[in-house]
């Protein structure tokens, strides 16, 4: 297995157009790394340059530390796991899996070992002898894996792979590749636009836009502690709500904001002084708001509709001129229904704080923010006005 | 409303008309929709009938007279004279006459040569079209010129590119220094085949083209790019992956074109005339029918023409099916 190195690669066409803009990364031997962004953020065409399906406009790729940018795909020595699977439709399973051990001139027996084995690996030995068009989506998906297997890559590359199958086999497949992962300790790289398949599959998340990386990190990493308003919406759903403010107080260990409507709230986030003054946003994720008495709730606002999942509940709150509803997901049921009026408080320790240019100001205690108990270790909340019967709009 | 539910009764839809009763037992849904398309085909079946069916019937039962073509209503049957006959140890009819072999020979040659050519032609230009490039469009329509010029006006054409004197050919062969003096390209008998074959592949090739490039643009692209992750090259990718993808489109068209090829008539009788040397079975039938007025024996070799395209096309399907069910079996 192999370690992949990106420096600044880029990606120009013609003169004008630049998908990729300059891309720094390493993957380390045996890393699971998945590449997550919306549609367009070239998410694709950096994995199909790493492929070598594409050329590099700029920059150094480097696998192994042999700089690999004028190597054809299969001197690179990937894998690759297409969307479309791009099974061949003329072959068999069993030819499709030794296509490529054939072209490289391997013994036989060397090529019937190989295909017989990853067949074993991913169930695939009672369809060998069959063609594509006679296998559910979810087999063309293991023997499209299993011919990227058969060849023994140094790398895998999986170009949303998931993306053509229905909601069950997704899950089924998706926990059948972390399987494979830990079976063949193998380097991958996985893109996707799901962030719940980043989520769950990923050592590392790259999040990608308009040809930048955002921000490179653990799941939980880019969860607690978004580097900017992008990761913050794109990582988690429902996405994070966005709350305006001002920033009135700064400071090492604490700030203080204004909201929109003029009341204030102390979050444990640390802002320079020369902040101060500015328009910030405040962002909370719907599990960690917090529903109160109306009576002495901090803030009130009418719930537009409610969502019912049975395990949870979305209620969709009126955020009035400021646009999109904001959303509070409630692990237990609830009888509250569309039309009423409920309070609810922002508990500081949840909170993120995100500047002008959506910059994220760096929270407290990073990293812990996953097991903590909700306010065991925050500080009292604190609210600078008395909680009254106050509608947000 | 109101005036919708007079006009159309609910239960109208339900209680069966009398007429229907009448009839005795109502036809089933099937042999309803059965007798739908048996009377939307008709039109179809009986005007193919009158155009191919009734020709074809008739030329059969002259190719058993020996009517003439002034007076085709005075005739004698005479069997399978016209086909082979013995007589006073001599040997008579279609299948006796050397120059029906002659063209026989003739038009498998032509077929195979201009066939393969165009195939091979083609490809060329199908792989091409398929490439993206600068005016893509452009070079697609202009390919198509020679498909819809008339074949009378390409052979006119190419029968003075080929002129031995002011030919454009024999210029430039001479300019280019690959032949010392001009080539009687029309007259000379061991030339005038390939002056055929070359004017026919201009001509067809475009139609060969456009077949493979329906065919090529059926391939997805992600296909090639697995087959360069497997590490296959250019020619492995032609070999391996194009060519049996669009093999059962290539068969169509080689049916179509040997076809067209084996009933080949008006290029070689307006580029090379009667000559003997590029004469076709379908020019050995005009010259029975027009020039000899002998209906009766063009007739007779009309059928054979038509016994021997009708058995090729044949051999295609059976053979296209055949490979077919030996793929079915396989897997």
């Amino acid at each position: 297995m192999a370690q992949l190195t990106l420096d600044k690669l880029n990606k120009r066409y013609g003169e004008s157009a630049q998908v990729i803009k300059g891309i720094d990364l390493h993957v380390n031997s045996g890393e699971f790394v998945v590449i997550v962004g919306p549609s367009g953020c070239g998410k694709s065409t950096l994995l199909r340059m790493i492929a070598g399906l594409e050329d590099i406009s700029g920059g150094d790729m480097y696998i192994d530390g042999t700089r690999v940018n004028d190597d054809t795909p299969s001197e690179r020595g990937i894998g690759m796991v297409f969307q479309s699977y791009a099974l061949y439709p003329h072959m068999s399973v069993y030819e499709n899996m030794a296509f490529g051990l054939q072209l490289a001139k391997m013994p036989k027996a060397e090529i019937t070992r190989r295909v017989e084995e990853s067949a074993r690996i991913l169930q695939l030995e009672p369809l060998l002898a069959r063609r594509p068009k006679d296998l559910s989506g979810g087999q063309r998906q293991r023997v499209a894996i299993g011919r990227a297997i058969a060849r023994e890559p140094k790398l895998f590359l999986f170009d949303e792979p998931l993306s053509n199958l229905d909601a069950a086999l997704r899950v089924q497949m998706r926990m059948e590749i972390a399987a494979l992962h830990r079976r063949l300790k193998s380097t991958i790289i996985y893109v996707t636009h799901d962030q719940v398949e980043a989520m769950t599959l990923a050592q590392r998340i790259v999040v990608l836009n308009r040809g930048n990386v955002e921000q490179v990190g653990s799941p939980l990493e880019l969860y607690d502690h978004p580097a900017n308003e992008f990761v913050a919406q794109f990582i988690g759903s429902p996405k994070m709500n966005l709350l305006p403010g001002t920033l009135v107080g700064s400071g090492d260990t604490e700030s203080i904001v204004r909201l929109w409507h003029g009341k204030t709230l102390t979050v444990p986030i640390a802002t320079p002084a020369s902040a101060e003054g500015t328009r910030v946003k405040l962002g909370i994720r719907p599990e960690h708001i917090e529903w109160g008495a109306v009576a002495d709730a901090p803030y009130l606002a009418d719930v537009l509709f409610v969502e019912h999942m049975g395990n949870e509940t979305y209620h969709y709150l009126d955020s009035g001129k400021l646009g999109d509803p904001w959303v509070v997901r409630n692990s237990r049921r609830s009888d509250i229904a569309a039309g009423e009026t409920v309070g609810y408080s922002l508990p500081p320790e949840h909170c993120h704080l995100f500047d002008e240019t959506g910059k994220a100001f760096a929270r407290r205690a990073p990293g812990k923010g996953a097991g903590r108990i909700p306010g065991a270790d925050a500080p009292p909340i604190t609210f600078a006005e008395p909680a009254r019967t106050n509608a947000l709009h | 409303m109101s005036h919708n539910s007079r006009t159309l009764p609910p239960s109208a839809a339900v209680v069966p008309p009398p007429a229907a009763s009448a009839q005795g037992r109502k036809r089933s849904l099937q042999q309803r929709r059965a007798r739908a398309a048996w009377l939307l085909v008709a039109p179809a079946l009986i005007l193919l009938f009158a155009v191919a069916g009734w020709p074809l019937l008739r030329t059969l039962f002259y190719s058993f007279t020996d009517a003439a073509m002034d007076t085709p209503e005075e005739y004698n049957f005479v069997g399978l004279a016209n086909y082979l006959d013995f007589a006073e140890g001599e040997r008579f009819g279609v299948l006796a006459d050397p120059l029906w072999w002659q063209a026989v020979g003739n038009t498998l040659w032509f077929t195979a040569c201009s066939v393969s050519l165009e195939l091979f032609f083609g490809m060329l230009l199908a792989l091409l079209m398929n490439e993206k490039f600068r005016g893509q469009g452009l070079v697609r329509a202009a390919i198509l010129v020679p498909w819809a010029i008339p074949t009378i006006v390409t052979a006119k054409m190419w029968g003075w590119m080929f002129h031995d004197q002011y030919g454009v050919v024999n210029d430039l062969l001479l300019r280019v220094g690959l032949i010392e003096t001009p080539l009687a390209w029309i007259a000379e008998p061991t030339l005038s085949m390939w002056a055929v074959v070359i004017a026919d592949v201009w001509k067809t090739v475009p139609f060969m083209a456009l077949m493979l490039l329906a065919a090529l643009q059926m391939i997805p692209s992600d296909l090639y790019e697995a087959a360069r992750v497997d590490g296959a090259s250019a020619w492995q990718r032609f070999r391996r992956i194009t060519l049996p993808l669009i093999m059962p489109a290539m068969i169509v068209a080689l049916i179509f074109r040997v076809m067209d090829a084996l009933r080949v008539f008006d290029l070689i009788y307006v580029l090379t005339s009667n000559s003997e040397a590029t004469i076709s079975i379908s020019g050995y039938a005009r010259e029975q029918m027009v020039s000899f007025q002998e209906m009766g024996v063009g007739s007779a070799a009309s059928v054979l023409v038509f016994m021997m395209v009708a058995g090729i096309a044949a051999c295609f399907l059976w053979i296209n099916r055949f490979s077919h069910e030996g793929k079915e079996a396989r897997e």
